[in-house]
């Protein structure tokens, strides 16, 4: 059996949240003192190798999103995603909640490596009790020197699902109607009030101390080859145990569902997990011995995205969840974009009457088309990802929609 | 210069440049309609997409770079089945009425419908728009029934009219443009200045003055310049069977050094004037404190006759003429030699100090 | 424009705006200057008794009372001079007379002109500052500045200030009066002022009259004629027999207009032509009725000294006729065969004696236009004169310049400081957008606006009725209550012959050079009615 392997969260509950002292005694920020020993290519470099990808829905090499911050950059920021919306995912949150300080201390290495003396953590609107953790332990860094010229500010989102997409994250900041921008330029370019701009999540923030501290040789070591080291995941639904665990990346779904999660609860069966959050592919029994790694999850239309994972017992009715997720996008569509305004809207439309048994075979054509033209045609990974659930839901749950179909 | 493929054919172009730049330069068509080379980059309507050979995903061209060496298709199966999906999906929200629309032969949304073979839309699934067109003001005419939120409006008045009168309110489907809490323009900043009219594709937003007066296939437009203040702004007045029926903008440099098409409320809605009913179509002559009609020739010999006989009895320091700052320079000229060489005198002046 | 427009969007990085609410007079203009306030980083002085548009977006916003222009530029100078930020190898290569002018300005601290102006000393510190370390600084003024008694008192003062400065003869530099008539540049380059012939030359300059007596065929004077206001004032005293007037309208454009109307009555044989029955029409022996712009060709030359196209779009309604062929028509009656094929004949001849316009023809600016001086046909035009601090005259001159008061006081009977100009949706006398049916449905009448201060102390209501009165008459019109104006200060517009504003302005105090009447300060007096 696999077992938790605890990186990010290994002070939690060890250590109390609101003292620095504790997080000092316990080796905090031996971290930051090693990686200011460093020049900054080497740091850069050195998370390169450890070949640390983005805890969030692209995965992308940390080390390298760095190095696109231009080395004779004037100014630049950092940014902390942690706007956490995806429904059932709170993953950052127990993180920052058990250790504020970790974060804090990823940010400060990050900001030695891209030469920054500002960073933001953009805040979930819903989590106010966390911003006020958070503000504490920046003043009790700062009350401590221990982060030097690296100064850390929170600001507070609205609750737009879309601001977690770090390019309309970066127009909040500025205080901007929330929609995303287009790529390129990317944010290491010209992000944050133009500047070069570092944005990861706060998971992938957290892991840096530890990076640093053990070497990229030891991160790279654990978990898959191609995307190492631990993943939180938070387990809702109709699992027997809704925890928050960290495993490494080589653990299969079904372990995770059926070893931590304890299986389905009340001894029902198994139908369908959703993982990554709503815009995550649903994911048939046939699959759960897929790891969780990100491309090993990507190869079955699946994302490892957030992190969430939410199960669905045998009583589930798929496409009324998918309706309901189909309603959700269209609430948090920006309306920036054509195909994600309007085909959001059109696509829930759609659901609805085939909820409602009211759909023809041309009902699902349609939709089956719109899905695929957002996929591609979609600014921002809102759009894209919209049509995910509808999309795996259609290829694995297919019975489910033709029961629903009106007879002809 | 970088070289890229396009459809097959090898194309050269700056570096630095856009797709849809390059796509330009070499010839090649591509749809937009939140595109406009004056304004900020939106990359949100998705008409221009592209594929490229090795990417995952569609691209905007008017805001992907031309990279050396890169694969595009502009009209791949996969690039037009796209562009259909979001013609439709705009077409469930718009107000087809062509036939009574200003904008008819005049609008990239109905040239694009046109030219993908868009006759109905396969996501008219019930919910349409249904916006009031109810904004007093006697200028601007918004009807977002036809609005296709390319946003154009608002960077013009953003970028150009720098008045920032309208944004975008709300989300996703009910995302639309609006004054702050959404009221009348008089009641903005709105400075009338008609700019959003000038970008928009459709027949969103059209001249309450135009209205019903010519369509732009009807009408000739003759460059000219604005007749107001001193700016010297160049402006294209719209004739239709020898009347002025609108104004519309010249963009281009050489048409329009000064603005750009950029124009003031007076330069875009001042010019019915031109057709007033109170136009003098004929000489006067005042008799007995009243005027009478008259010839042209009678009127000329009059006044020739007067002015001779003054300039014979008082000399011509008795006489003076005000040019007039409103006239052309050749007539200005005319005026001031028809002074001082017919008249024999200085006495000259316009108000230019008024 | 010593400059041109296009570099207040991007070249000039400080921006003084004197005595012009360019938004409203100006559009286009005011828009470009926003661009570059808020998009390009330039910094904004506003200068203005008003709060404009302009001035809510500038750096440094002084709202100075008005006709105290001299004493605000002559303390920004003190500041600059006593901060040592003068331009003084540009004084020492290009200028003439700045010692004389200096010593004028010692006496100007900003603490002896906040008095004067009403602007506190550390505003006029800073905007001075500001203007003189930008870099490259551009002066708008319009009739804000030059509706005065001092008018060209005023305008010596802000080129004594460019200078000063160094600010003149670069791109975004320069001193720009921004001309409120779409032609009135194309008016003054043509001659049509009674001192100089075209592109200002001199009639009482014996080479020149020879060189048109020779082109025209005739003797020509050289005595100096008579401007505008001194015609009404000679026609007051029967010494004017004729008026021939095209497409003027004094009846409501001058100052003191009972006085206009009796000067008209006076003399014998009045000739208009115009578009419409103007006021001044109404006073005519005869009318002839001319083409609009829209129904001729020939050119404009704008503020920026750009010669630009117009063009026949449509015919002339009726009979009407252009301007041109009417004169010529009358010219040739009296003797003087006066006739030309088309506009472009006309251009042709006036290049032949325009040195400025004389690499200017019709097919150079078929696709485009061209800035004057534009002496040959390879020439490029000119974007900004003085180029390298080159002066026209060879060294530009400072002027010392000394505050004097405006020509009327306020007193207890007229405690008020009346200003006039211009709304956004109307144009001058009003003839054309009085009748431009959207225009004049969304502004239909004039308004007095008043400081909400004021207005409280007088019982004034917004949108309630008022008489306004000066020394020479009064009006009835709406209040409009508006913090755009400080207490003490009221303003209106004179665009509507129901309420023109000119029956309370004064012709008494002219500006002794330019004679221009001083429309921006009356002394009067708001009652609720």
């Amino acid at each position: 059996m696999i077992e938790e392997k605890r990186i990010v969260l290994r002070n939690a509950d060890l250590i109390n949240p609101e003292k620095i002292e504790d997080y000092l005694q316990a080796g905090g920020y031996q971290g930051l003192v090693k990686a200011r020993s460093m020049s900054r290519p080497d740091l850069i470099a050195e998370i390169k190798k450890s070949n640390l990808r983005g805890r969030g829905g692209a995965a992308f090499n940390c080390g390298l999103k760095w190095s696109f911050v231009p080395a004779d950059a004037q100014v630049s920021y950092v940014v902390c995603n942690f706007d956490e919306g995806e429904p059932g995912t709170y993953k950052d949150r127990i993180i920052v909640q058990k250790d504020p300080q970790l974060l804090l201390e990823g940010m400060a290495i990050c900001g030695h490596a891209v030469n920054s003396k500002q960073g933001y953590i953009y805040c979930r609107g819903e989590y106010p009790y966390v911003v006020e953790l958070l503000n504490l332990a920046i003043d009790q860094a700062r009350g401590k020197g221990i982060l030097g010229d690296f100064n850390i500010e929170v600001r507070m989102g609205g609750g737009a699902y879309v601001c977690g997409e770090e390019t309309a994250l970066i127009e909040s900041i500025e205080g901007h109607r929330g929609e995303p921008r287009f790529k390129p330029p990317f944010p290491g370019v010209a992000g944050l009030w133009a500047q070069p701009t570092v944005v990861n999540n706060v998971e992938t923030f957290s892991n840096l101390p530890s990076i640093v501290l053990n070497g990229a040789e030891w991160f790279a070591a654990i978990g898959a080859p191609n995307y190492p080291g631990t993943k939180v995941l938070t387990l809702t639904g109709d699992v027997a145990n809704r925890v928050s665990i960290e495993v490494p990346t080589t653990a299969t779904l079904r372990e995770v569902i059926y070893d931590f999660g304890g299986g389905i609860k009340e001894g029902k069966k198994f139908k369908a997990v959703q993982v990554g959050g709503t815009s995550g592919g649903f994911i048939p029994e046939s699959m759960l011995d897929t790891p969780i790694d990100f491309d090993s999850m990507r190869s079955i239309g699946a994302t490892l995205g957030t992190g969430a994972v939410f199960v669905m017992d045998e009583t589930r009715d798929i496409v009324d969840i998918t309706t309901r997720i189909a309603k959700f996008f269209e609430h948090e569509s920006c309306g920036k974009c054509n195909p994600c305004r309007e085909g959001t809207f059109r696509a829930y439309e759609i659901m609805r009457k085939i909820n409602k048994g009211q759909a023809s075979v041309q009902d699902i054509e349609n939709l089956t088309l719109l899905s695929q033209v957002m996929e591609k045609a979609c600014l921002c990974g809102l759009g894209q990802a919209a049509p995910s659930p509808i999309l795996t839901t259609l290829k694995h749950f297919y019975p489910e929609y033709q029961a629903r179909l009106q007879i002809q | 210069m970088i070289s890229l493929t396009i459809n097959g054919k090898e194309v050269q172009t700056p570096q630095g440049s856009t797709i849809l730049e390059a796509c330009q330069q070499a010839g090649i068509p591509i749809p937009t309609l939140c595109y406009d080379p004056d304004l900020r980059l939106a990359g949100s309507c998705r008409m221009c997409l592209v594929e490229i050979k090795g990417r995952p995903l569609y691209a905007a061209s008017c805001v992907t770079p031309a990279e050396n060496g890169i694969v595009v298709e502009t009209e791949s199966p996969g690039i037009v089945a796209a562009r259909k999906v979001i013609l439709e999906l705009l077409s469930a929200r718009h107000n087809f009425n062509c036939q009574v629309c200003e904008k008819n032969g005049n609008c990239k949304f109905q040239d694009y419908c046109y030219q993908y073979g868009i006759k109905e839309s396969r996501y008219d699934y019930g919910e349409e728009t249904n916006y009031p067109i109810n904004d007093c003001n006697p200028f601007i005419e918004r009807d977002y029934n036809k609005c296709i939120m390319c946003t154009r409006c608002v960077r013009a008045c953003e970028e150009i009219s720098i008045a920032r009168a309208i944004n975008v309110e709300n989300r996703g489907h009910h995302a639309k443009i609006a004054t702050a809490f959404d009221g009348n323009l008089a009641d903005s900043p709105c400075v009338f200045c008609g700019q959003c009219i000038m970008v928009c594709p459709t027949g969103a937003l059209t001249s309450k003055v135009s209205a019903g007066l010519g369509r732009a296939y009807e009408v000739d437009k003759v460059l000219t310049t604005c007749s107001y203040c001193g700016t010297g702004c160049t402006l294209e007045l719209n004739v239709k069977n020898d009347c002025v029926v609108g104004v519309t903008s010249n963009r281009t440099v050489t048409g329009s050094p000064v603005n750009k098409g950029a124009l003031c409320v007076k330069g875009r809605f001042g010019w019915d004037f031109i057709n007033s009913p109170d136009r003098l179509t004929t000489p006067l002559i005042k008799e007995n404190g009243q005027f009478r009609a008259a010839g042209w020739d009678e009127a000329l010999d009059l006044v020739a006759k007067r002015l001779g006989e003054i300039k014979t009895e008082f000399g011509p320091d008795s006489m003076a003429v005000f040019t007039s700052a409103r006239v052309t320079n050749e007539e200005n000229y005319v005026a001031q030699k028809f002074t001082r060489a017919v008249l024999g005198t200085n006495n000259v002046d316009h108000c230019a100090r008024l | 424009m010593t400059n041109s427009i296009g570099e207040l969007e991007k070249d000039a990085r400080c921006i003084f705006v004197i005595g012009s609410n360019t938004t409203e007079n100006h559009p286009v203009i005011g828009m470009k200057i926003k661009k570059n306030v808020l998009y390009n980083g330039a910094r904004l002085i506003v200068a203005d008794p008003r709060r404009t548009d302009l001035a809510k977006i500038a750096d440094v916003y002084m709202p100075h009372q008005p006709g105290s222009d001299v004493a605000l530029v002559n303390a920004m100078m003190n500041v600059i001079i006593n901060e040592g930020l003068a331009n003084h190898d540009f004084i020492a290569q290009h200028t003439e007379g700045y010692e004389d002018m200096a010593a004028v300005i010692s006496k100007f601290t900003p603490e002896y002109a906040e008095p004067i102006t009403g602007v506190p000393a550390e505003d006029i510190r800073k905007a001075a500052r500001l203007y003189a370390q930008s870099g490259s600084a551009a002066i708008c003024y319009a009739m804000g500045l030059t509706q005065h008694r001092t008018g060209t008192d005023n305008v010596k003062s802000v080129c004594n200030l460019a200078m000063l400065t160094g600010n003149i003869g670069r791109p975004g530099t320069g001193v720009d009066p921004l001309r409120g008539q779409n032609n009135v540049q194309g008016a003054c380059d043509m001659g049509g002022l009674p001192n100089v012939f075209t592109a200002y030359q001199a009639v009482t300059n014996d080479a020149a009259r020879e060189k048109f007596e020779k082109a025209w065929g005739v003797p020509l004077s050289g005595q100096n004629g008579l401007v505008l206001t001194d015609v009404i004032n000679k026609a007051h005293h029967g010494e004017i027999k004729a008026l021939y007037v095209v497409g003027e309208n004094p009846l409501m454009s001058d100052p003191e207009l009972e006085h206009v109307e009796e000067a008209l009555g006076k003399v014998d044989f009045v000739v208009v032509q115009d578009i419409f029955l103007s006021e001044t029409a109404k006073y005519a022996d005869v009318v002839l009725p001319s083409a609009c712009f829209a129904e001729k060709d020939g050119t404009f030359s704008n503020t920026e000294r750009r010669v630009q196209r117009v063009r026949k779009a449509v015919s002339a309604p009726g009979e009407a006729r252009t301007d041109w062929e009417i004169m010529c028509e009358v010219a040739t009656r009296m003797g003087y065969p006066m006739s030309y094929e088309n506009s472009e004949q006309i251009f042709e001849e006036i290049r032949t004696l325009t040195p400025s316009y004389a690499g200017i023809s019709y097919q150079r600016i078929e696709n485009g236009s061209l800035q004057w001086p534009c002496p040959t046909e390879e020439h490029p035009g000119t974007p900004y004169l003085h180029k390298d601090g080159n002066f026209s005259r060879g060294l530009g001159a400072f002027t010392a310049i000394d505050y004097i008061t405006p020509g009327e006081l306020s007193d207890e009977k007229y405690p008020l400081i009346l200003t006039t100009g211009r709304s956004l949706f109307h144009y001058h006398t009003g003839t054309m957008t009085r009748r431009a049916s959207a225009l004049n449905e969304h502004v239909p009448a004039a308004e007095l606006e008043i400081n909400p201060e004021q207005a409280k102390a007088l019982g004034i209501a917004h949108d309630g009725m008022v008489r306004v009165s000066t020394r020479r008459g009064s009006l009835e019109m709406k209040a409009k209550v508006t913090d755009m104006v400080a207490p003490g200060v009221i303003f209106t517009t004179f665009h509507f012959a129901e309420t023109p504003a000119n029956l309370l302005t004064s012709s008494e105090f002219l500006d002794p050079t330019a004679k221009i009447p001083e429309y921006k300060v009356s002394a009067a007096k708001v009652e609720k009615i």
